[in-house]
């Protein structure tokens, strides 16, 4: 090691403030929202009025005679440019625009172009469009059975992910993905279990809500290229997506994009880019389509769920069997919902260690809008199962439930039900913090009359989404300054930050010194994507290489350097030259069996996240106010302390909204309530008078400084949390999500022997 | 018939002129023709405050208010809330307690704060609470703008 100042230990771990805060409270920070081009044209998007029906015709003349109008395009349009025009990260299932036929209500059928976006809104709605109705499902369990209408004739999987591969071909179904996992015999373990549990439960459909809506531009260029300037969460899938539909080379598009106001999964894989770049193409013009907050309802959601659980347990309070069948309201297009359902349902029997365990999951095709990523991918809907569940056994045996937990915790060295030895899991240490968090062990006033005071855990584990790849530049310029390269989004995570940070450990600098190049194809290289709490550990230790080659090259060329500076002027007699170190992680996967579901080696680390609530029901009223709440993760080590606290505050306040109120109302594949105004999320009054985001530390023998992602774990628990609290105050059971006055009301009076008459 | 309308009104302490239809808001005004993009429209029906300003001293959402309406008035984004290149000390305030993440929300969080504070410099939580209460924020950032806003006051 030459005498360059490359001491460690000074950045990763510290409770640094955001690179970019001045800009984020003057105004002036970036996001494509903002982004105007000279030229450029409005689309604005005519949607469909059915869920389900053939079009028989689209008449654009009213719609052409607006002034101001450039032109409508239909699905005629874009296959002048696209002769296969079905999109999608698991099945190529999604037209750019609808081709004979609509699958949901809100669906783009025609997108008006403009040179101002009040015309286009206006002549959007007279685009004329006559259908022919279809029958139309909406409950994912019906939707499963055989005689449902079918949506598409036939499966097409992307060929993506290998593990899809199976299912092309497939017809006559609504079933796009059905996975399993077997493992030990769950018929004779329930045989002979002392105590058998089965429930269903389900969770609606809600909806990520970012405030920055999405937004697209595209701009083509006269020489055959095309730029997407898009809010987007994965710009490396956009690129290789939107070359596969043109049949261009991946260099011939250029993604670029800027912070973003909020993503929660909504941003991912192609939302509007595909659309925004056929218009261009088209128009030879730029072309901005900007969704307003109404239309994020009907472009992407999470999951619905049914989930039919059931457990074994033994006299000493140990589960020896479950059994669980998952239904997942996929919506109308597949997006990655068959990865949800796949890479989530396998998780569901918990951070348990049950010897025999069956998990079904199926990914339904409905015709309501599609269902994707919504921070925690699915997972939050098994815990809730899992651990209302869990309460309800713990009850019945007599236990507490904290104690119950504890007595059935999957420890590291043991494996979990796909077979993975768990290495990284701090399951006792969650538990002790929540127990210490909640004063578990003092004695707590439940309250009388008609207010009633409860308090409830839960706990949860998600496996990253595996194997995927991140790949990171990192700079050193002629004058030693020092920028990293990377393709993770910031979203208001604080990704940029957390990135700089672990290239400022390494190269020995302040992290203020370091400049983060957000994500641009043409610059940046391929990372997978911004989800699934992967980037801090893939993307962390990309750069964490990536720095480390940087430092190794400078260390070699100018020996007995004492700054960068020094070493780029020794190395190229000049304050001059680039040093660039590369680095990539993939993390070793083993692919399941397609039978058994089994793998040795399923993820590369676990995320472990406990909650606990405090409640006061108003046994009159039903309502439910959530006077506590204490979100605990595991995170291997924080690389920032304040902003893995900020994420676990954020993501229980979150959650808390999808437990208590959050939900999409629909009738006929209608969303009722495709507003801020009437789709309520949560505010400053819905903030829990005491609001707790901890974590736990136990290094990660293979996470950047011992680092493991965060952005989900803080989603998992709270609902299970509050439910299994209103549960303890009043011993009401309620199986679906969200917990709305009347749902508790009712239940209330129902045990009550006094049930309110139905509406 | 025309339907453009010329404006005055002083932006964020200087006197302007702008062109806008009559059915266009402040803020397609003030991104088209000042490239001012603080004030920003997420829902579009004055629910969540990202798109606030203050006009004539009180906070008004953009994506509600009609350009047309501006005329002759005194507007402050959040871009004109700082002094020969300092800071507004709520800004400082929102910098040093990171009462944000994604941002998207922030500007409109700083002027309701301006506001809130301008009527009680020493507000308790629970003023706070209810001041910002018609301001979202999805990243749900609640705790750490409400130390933000403590903050503000002290330093105000
Ligand atoms: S955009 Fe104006 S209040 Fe939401
Ligand atoms: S910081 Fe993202 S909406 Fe408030």
């Amino acid at each position: 090691m030459g005498s360059l100042d490359f001491a460690r230990g000074r950045e990763v771990g510290r409770s640094l403030g955001r690179l970019e805060a001045a800009a984020k409270v003057d105004g002036t920070v970036e996001y494509i929202h903002n982004l105007r081009l000279p030229g450029m044209l409005h689309g604005r998007i005519h949607r469909s009025s059915i869920p389900h029906g053939r079009i028989v015709r689209i008449d654009t003349s009213a719609a052409l005679a607006v002034a101001g109008v450039h032109a409508v395009v239909t699905a005629d349009d874009v296959a002048r440019l696209v002769p296969d025009p079905y999109y999608g990260p698991a099945f190529h299932d999604q037209p750019i625009l609808a081709t004979g036929k609509v699958r949901h209500v809100g669906e783009p059928v025609a997108v008006v172009l403009a040179d101002n976006p009040h015309a286009a809104e206006e002549a959007a709605d007279l685009v004329a469009v006559e259908y022919e109705p279809l029958e139309a499902v909406f409950d994912e369990v019906a939707a499963a059975a055989p005689d449902a209408p079918v949506l598409h004739d036939e499966l097409r999987p992307a060929g993506m992910f290998t593990d899809l591969k199976h299912l092309a071909g497939r017809r006559d179904t609504n079933v796009a993905l059905d996975a399993r996992l077997r493992s030990g015999d769950v018929e004779q373990a329930f045989a002979e279990a002392e105590h058998v549990f089965e429930h269903t439960f389900r969770t609606g459909k809600v909806m990520h809500a970012a405030f920055e809506p999405m937004v697209t531009v595209a701009e083509p260029h006269a020489a055959g290229g095309l730029t997407i300037h898009t809010a987007s969460q994965s710009p490396s899938f956009v690129r290789s997506e939107i070359s596969r539909l043109l049949g261009w080379p991946e260099n011939r598009v250029r993604v670029r994009t800027a912070f973003l106001g909020g993503g929660f999964g909504a941003k991912l894989y192609i939302k509007l880019e595909a659309m925004a770049a056929v218009c261009a193409l088209l128009a030879r013009r730029p072309v901005r389509i900007a969704l307003s907050m109404d239309e994020q309802f009907y472009t992407i959601t999470k999951h619905g769920a049914t989930v039919r659980i059931k457990t074994g347990v033994a006299r000493d309070g140990r589960m020896t069997a479950r059994q669980v069948e998952t239904f997942w309201n996929g919506g109308a297009y597949a997006d990655i919902g068959p990865r949800v359902t796949q890479k989530s349902g396998f998780s569901a029997a918990g951070p348990y260690d049950i010897e025999h365990v069956a998990l079904d999951n199926y990914a339904v095709y409905t015709n309501e809008p599609p269902a994707g990523a919504l921070r925690g991918f699915g997972i939050s809907q098994l815990v809730w199962a899992y651990e209302r569940q869990a309460d309800v056994i713990a009850r019945t045996l007599g236990i507490d439930p904290l104690e119950f937990r504890r007595r059935n915790a999957l420890r590291n060295g043991r494996p979990h039900a796909t077979g993975t030895v768990v290495v990284g899991m701090e399951v006792d240490a969650v538990l002790d913090r929540l127990a210490e968090a909640m004063a578990w062990d003092k004695p707590f006033d439940r309250g009388t009359g008609t207010i009633r005071r409860g308090r409830g855990i839960g706990i949860g584990v998600k496996a990253c989404v595996s194997p995927t790849t991140s790949t990171a530049a990192v700079h050193i310029y002629g004058d030693g300054s020092c920028a990293v390269h990377c393709s993770t989004v910031d979203m208001g995570q604080g990704s940029d930050t957390t990135m700089a940070q672990i290239a400022a450990e390494v190269l020995g600098i302040p992290t203020t010194d370091v400049r983060v190049v957000h994500p641009d194809t043409d610059v940046t290289p391929y990372d997978m994507a911004t989800l699934g709490s992967r980037s801090t550990f893939h993307m962390g230790n990309a750069v964490r290489r990536a720095a480390e080659d940087a430092r190794a090259q400078i260390e070699r060329m100018a020996p007995g350097a004492t700054s960068f500076r020094d070493a780029m002027l020794a190395r190229f007699a000049m304050q001059a030259g680039t040093v660039v170190g590369f680095g990539s992680y993939a993390p070793s996967y083993q692919k399941p069996d397609p039978e058994t579901g089994l793998s040795a080696n399923i993820t590369p680390f676990w995320m472990l996240g406990g909650a606990g609530a405090e409640v006061e029901v108003d046994t009159e009223t039903g309502r439910i106010t959530v006077t506590k709440l204490v979100n605990v993760a595991d995170v291997g080590r924080a690389i920032n302390p304040a902003s893995v606290e900020r994420q676990l505050t954020g993501a229980a306040i979150m959650q808390l909204g999808f437990t208590l109120f959050e939900e999409m109302v629909f009738s006929d594949g209608q969303v009722l309530n495709a507003s801020l105004a009437d789709y309520k999320i949560p505010g400053f009054l819905d903030v829990p008078r005491e609001l707790t985001g901890t974590f736990v530390e136990a290094p990660h023998p293979e996470g950047p400084f011992g680092a493991k992602g965060v952005g989900e774990t803080g989603i998992f628990s709270p609902s299970p949390a509050i439910a299994n609290a209103l549960y303890d105050a009043t011993g009401v059971m309620l199986y679906d999500m969200p917990l709305t006055p009347e749902r508790v009301l009712r239940a209330i009076r129902e045990a009550g022997g006094r049930p309110l008459e139905q509406a | 018939m025309t339907h453009q309308r010329t404006l005055s009104f002083t932006l964020n302490g200087r006197p302007v002129t702008a062109t806008a239809r009559t059915h266009e808001t402040i803020l397609e005004v003030l991104q088209r023709d000042f490239g001012l993009f603080g004030a920003r429209e997420s829902c579009g029906q004055g629910l969540c405050g990202c798109c606030t300003l203050l006009v004539n001293g009180t906070a008004v959402s953009g994506c509600l208010y009609l350009a047309a309406f501006a005329d002759g008035a005194e507007l402050v984004t959040v871009e004109g809330l700082a002094r020969g290149g300092t800071q507004h000390p709520i800004q400082c305030a929102f910098v040093e307690k990171s009462g944000f993440q994604c941002g998207f929300c922030t500007p409109g969080m700083i002027l309701m704060t301006k506001e809130l504070l301008g009527r009680h410099p020493r507000p308790t939580d629970e003023q706070i609470r209810h001041y910002l209460s018609g301001n979202l924020c999805r990243c749900a950032t609640y705790p750490d703008i409400i130390e933000s806003v403590r903050r503000a006051a002290e330093l105000v």
